[in-house]
């Protein structure tokens, strides 16, 4: 089986944000494999253990993402692409799913797997947009998935409930918590990562001009939300709280 | 990979910043194996750490198989044996993150290190093959038995025998072996007898061997996650092909053991010491008195600052003790890997280095983890904190693999023996000095950075030089006996040591990186520098009243005071500096 699995390189979940010009500050943060998109390399991994094949983690940026394709090498999966969006300014999700789409359209995919949600950004997009560019089925938020052939049944995850379908490969999933636990790269995997093919395109080897996947979408502001400040109790007769509940709503919170 | 540097040279050459290895030089690979560690302790230890410390040690060996799976078991095991056989950093890097894991640590540490090294270092072929694959997966679980109830630090002082059966397929023992980490589920010990009573030779015992047991659990003050019990061998029956390396020469083995559980025990200090730090910047922040968080008091930054300075410190010279180890250990041959003498001497080169990184940091982590304890106030005193688990587990560590004592004595007797044989030129170095102090003019010290630290390391060393020259003159052969005077000269060393080691760190990072990046670096090796060079001079005044009298002394101390002539910094703003990305990051960060 053909298996990819889409990779982001995000902020460590425990750095602090800062804020400075407009722009959060890289500098000596911590960066991580998006942990929803370790959910789908882990399900990847134990498809391809469970039916054969080829496990490939793609992700774009600079360099410095090779860290998080290792990473994916050391799980276990086979072979990593990164595709090098150094030079462009302003990438979205239009632009990153038409980037990956165009990589993936002549790969004959059976099965694409991304997190849910990358945890920076959080727009859940990028997932479902290669697969509508890519022309396959996707299904978002899963929690469990099994193979039978070409058949393939789905739980996911609704807002807390489950609901289960079935559908057919080439499909695109994205990953949900629970769909796994994933493993740690083990030393061994760490040392045979060194040695496994990580290959590195530019826009050019993928005939993509810069123009063509230039963002659709403006970032206009960027902001840390509000500090949480001391709540407050409303004492006194049931009624008289309620009176002051709404007046409050009114006039401080100004919401109603 | 550079050339390996002279154990002990550090007192009395110089070297270049290029030349240490520094933790801002880990590859790639070796953090990843740091994170796996640092996951593993984090997902499965401490999970059952409780569990472990009421000693249900059947946790301690699914860990240890769990363990075996990730590879953290197989790092010093040669690959010929189902090992990794990974380099010095790696495997430090894994003692340092499962340090975290308090007394569970010991009981890797013992399996890997102490049990597992003597048949990695010193085995045959044969011996080789049987038992290390074993050790990598944890299929058997390793012990060292040395220490015995009549003999701790004078450790040739054994009383265990062995002495071959008629038909010479075995040998017997007969001894008690104490306070054996491991012993409680162990299923191999290296141990120590003397056949007839006099040749001091290691053994492969198994726990199955006819007439082998183990007595009752220990109950101790810490590490209490570890299995410690005495192992008792009555006629105990170790086939001949079990006797390791040779009749003996025990002792080579051992010490050289020693020397590596001594460095190794530095490594997992800086472990420890960085979570105990953390936890105390985290619960400084969240704990308000006043309404103000302890974290805002600055006797509270003052106090971080320190243990992030001395950290720091230590840090630096612990990883610089695995690099020239890492370097040492490349410039064998294949060949000479394979050889216990090689081993035997390229380890031995550092036993002052092992020694300091052994005191030092066991000593940091003790000052550390008791400022943790006070950080926290009355629930530093209570067992639901970790820090509380922390300052029982942090005690025994300067008492181990050698008390510090014993260590402190190793560190000038060793430098004088590398003197005497030629290989260190202390004495030409130290007469040199006298003369040169004599028309010493003070030095003018730039105000770049770290350009006043480098001034203080310098003089330092000549510090260090005089003290040593001087107690050697006056005391001459019998100095062996003047112990206070030795551990003087045993501190002057370590802190020369520890800044110096600070000092390069910070020098290659303002290299690479420039003064701003490289400022908190910069800020705890003024801090350290000047703290250690104080206590220098108190060690080095100490050390100059025992060993010179009259006419002399006064010379001497006036010497002593030209050497340590500096203008000192206000540490108070320098502390509260340095405390600021601390707090802000809720960790040690440099």
């Amino acid at each position: 089986m053909n298996i990819y699995v889409l990779v982001k390189r995000t902020f460590d979940t425990e750095e602090k944000i800062v804020v400075s010009g407009g722009h959060i500050q890289e500098d000596g943060a911590e960066f991580i494999i998006n942990p929803y998109d370790e959910y789908a390399i882990e399900e990847a991994i134990q498809v391809r253990d469970a039916h054969g094949g080829e496990v490939t983690v793609i992700t774009m940026g600079d360099e410095e993402a090779e860290k998080q394709l290792r990473t994916a090498l050391a799980m276990g999966a086979d072979k990593a692409v990164l595709i090098n969006t150094e030079d462009v300014e302003d990438l979205d999700q239009f632009s990153a799913a038409h980037i990956l789409a165009e990589y993936l359209k002549d790969k004959e995919a059976d099965l694409i797997l991304a997190g849910n949600v990358a945890i920076d950004g959080g727009s859940g997009q990028v997932g479902p947009r290669v697969a509508e560019l890519l022309g396959i089925n996707y299904v978002t938020t899963i929690t469990n998935l099994e193979i039978n052939g070409d058949t393939v049944a789905i739980k996911r995850d609704v807002e807390g409930d489950t609901e289960e379908l079935e559908t057919k490969l080439p499909l695109l999933v994205t990953a949900q918590q629970g769909l796994n636990e994933p493993r740690y790269p083990s030393l061994p995997g760490i040392m045979k990562a060194k040695k496994k093919p990580l290959e590195e395109l530019e826009l050019d080897d993928l005939d993509i001009d810069e123009d063509d996947v230039e963002a659709k979408t403006e970032t206009v502001e960027i902001y840390l939300p509000p500090k949480k400040e001391a709540g407050k109790v409303l004492q006194g007769d049931l009624q008289d709280q309620v009176k002051e509940l709404v007046g409050l709503l009114r006039t401080e919170a100004k919401v109603i | 990979m550079s050339q390996a540097v002279k154990g002990g040279a550090f007192l009395i050459e110089d070297l270049t910043a290029d030349r240490v290895f520094t933790p801002e030089d880990f590859s790639d690979e070796q953090k990843m194996i740091a994170k796996t560690t640092e996951d593993y302790v984090k997902n499965s230890v401490l999970p059952v750490v409780e569990n472990l410390e009421h000693h249900e040690f059947e946790h301690s060996v699914r860990l240890l198989k769990e363990a075996g799976e990730l590879g953290l078991l197989a790092a010093d095991i040669p690959e010929e044996y189902d090992g990794l056989g990974l380099d010095k950093v790696s495997s430090a890097l894994i003692a340092e993150k499962m340090s975290v894991a308090g007394g569970f640590s010991i009981t890797h540490g013992a399996h890997v290190g102490i049990g597992s090294l003597p048949i990695v270092l010193f085995g045959n072929e044969e011996q080789k093959k049987k038992y290390l694959p074993y050790s990598a997966t944890a299929e058997k679980i390793f012990a060292y038995a040395l220490t015995e109830p009549g003999s701790g630090s004078d450790a040739l002082g054994a009383k265990t025998s062995a002495k071959l059966n008629a038909a010479g397929t075995h040998y017997v023992l007969n001894g008690e072996k104490q306070w054996i980490t491991n012993a409680g589920f162990a299923d191999v010990f290296v141990v120590y007898a003397k056949i007839d009573g006099e040749q001091f030779t290691a053994f492969i015992v198994e726990k199955d061997f006819p007439g082998v047991s183990v007595g009752a659990e220990e109950k101790k003050m810490g590490i209490k996650s570890s299995s410690t019990r005495t192992l008792i061998l009555e006629d105990a029956e170790v086939p001949v092909e079990n006797l390791l390396g040779e009749v003996g020469r025990g002792h080579v083995i051992a010490f050289n053991i020693l020397n590596i559980g001594r460095y190794k025990l530095g490594v997992g200090t800086v472990g420890g010491a960085k979570r105990a730090l953390e936890l105390s910047i985290s619960y400084a922040n969240q704990r308000q008195q006043f309404k103000t968080p302890l974290s805002s008091f600055n006797l509270t930054k003052q106090k971080l600052a320190t243990m992030a300075s001395k950290l720091y410190a230590t840090e630096s010279l612990i990883y610089r003790t695995v690099g020239y180890f890492e370097d040492r250990m490349n410039e064998l041959s294949e060949e000479a890997q394979k050889d216990g003498k090689e081993i035997a001497a390229a380890i031995a080169e550092y036993a002052i280095e092992c020694s300091i990184n052994k005191v030092v940091g066991s000593e940091v982590l003790d000052y550390i983890a008791d400022e943790a304890v006070q950080l926290h106030g009355g629930y530093g005193f209570m067992q639901e904190y970790e820090v509380e688990r922390i300052y029982r587990d942090s005690r025994i560590n300067r008492i181990f693999e050698g008390t510090n004592e014993i260590n402190r004595m190793i560190v000038p007797g060793t430098f004088l023996k590398k003197a005497m044989k030629g290989e260190l030129p202390l004495l030409q170095q130290a007469m040199k000095l006298q003369e040169e102090l004599l028309m010493m003019m003070p030095e003018e010290v730039g105000d770049e950075p770290l350009a006043k630290e480098k001034v203080l390391v310098k003089n330092a060393k000549k510090i260090g030089l005089l003290a040593a020259g001087l107690a050697a003159q006056r005391f001459g052969a019998k100095l062996d006996a003047e112990q206070e005077v030795l551990v003087n000269i045993a501190n002057i060393a370590n802190n020369v040591f520890a800044m110096e080691s600070a000092l390069l760190r910070s020098e290659k990072a303002l290299e690479k990186v420039g003064a701003e990046k490289a400022a908190q670096k910069i800020l705890y090796t003024e801090i350290y520098c000047q703290e250690a060079f104080e206590e220098i001079e108190k060690y080095a005044k100490d050390t100059l009243l025992a060993a010179v009298d009259g006419d002399n002394q006064r010379m001497m101390l006036s010497a002593l005071r030209k050497l340590t002539r500096n203008t000192p910094y206000n540490l108070v703003t320098k502390k509260r500096e340095a405390s600021v990305k601390l707090i802000d990051a809720e960790k040690y960060v440099v």
